[in-house]
């Protein structure tokens, strides 16, 4: 049996329409695998798109799942995953947050950002580690947020 | 959630928030049932912050359907087996 198992994370990405999501979502999984974390993406169709063209090679990019597969896995106890980051910018993406945090066991990061980013870190009411910046179309306040929590080092 | 998209739904609200089709439950249902998220209606893992509620009104199933793009549609859907099955849930 291995004594250090292999980490894993979940990103759940939501609608692409926020320029910022994909540019995170590559330095994300950048530095969960220079931590040793296995990073699998969920998305819509248009979502995993953005990230596969961007990266032709998978240098970053492993493996990509269908949004509602990821979740129909995690409910069918097929798999589950050490952490998972919800990328939010509307209401749909606090939805998809609260689901995860309770149906994966996983620590559970809330990634908010938009021109509204206040309002929707307001409406979260449940467990989870909130990295909020109001970033649009520039990701620096977000990548910033994120490199202070650190949460591949976690 | 391909399933939902064969189903004969009727779309009582779209583009809304998830409170906002909670609310309209509540205020608009005869009888509702509240569930956890991925709880599964229609073979379907519902997605929502919980608890999720659902409405029932008669053999009408009206529930939050969550896309990422699309924000929140509250269905209604006619099926009497499934109505039952939630009614138990009671």
């Amino acid at each position: 049996m291995e004594d250090n198992p292999q980490r894993s994370a979940l990103l759940v990405l939501g609608c692409p329409q926020v320029p910022v999501q994909t540019s995170i979502a590559l330095y994300l999984i950048h530095r969960l695998r220079q931590e040793g974390v296995i990073p699998v993406v969920a998305g819509n169709r248009s979502a995993i798109t953005l990230l596969v063209v961007a990266d032709p090679k998978r240098h970053y990019l492993g493996e990509a799942l269908d949004l509602d597969h990821a979740i129909d896995q995690i409910m069918d106890k097929k798999r589950d995953f050490d952490l998972c980051f919800v990328f939010i910018h509307n209401d749909a993406g606090v939805s998809y947050a609260a689901t995860m945090g309770a149906i994966s066991r996983a620590r559970l990061y809330s990634i908010i950002y938009g021109e509204h980013y206040d309002e929707i870190v307001a409406s979260i009411n449940f467990p989870c580690i909130s990295i909020a910046a109001k970033a649009v179309h520039n990701p620096m306040p977000l990548k910033k947020m994120l490199d202070e929590v650190a949460p591949w080092a976690a | 959630m391909g399933c939902i998209e064969s189903l004969p739904y009727e779309i009582v609200l779209s583009g809304s928030s998830f409170k906002e089709c909670r609310d309209y439950i509540k205020k608009k249902c005869r009888e509702s049932v509240e569930v956890q998220p991925g709880f599964r209606i229609f073979d379907t893992h519902i997605i929502g912050v919980p608890p999720i509620t659902i409405g029932l009104d008669g053999d009408f199933v009206i529930f939050p359907y969550t896309k990422p793009c699309h924000g929140t549609f509250l269905l209604r859907v006619e099926d009497r087996e499934e109505a039952d099955r939630l009614r138990k849930k009671k």
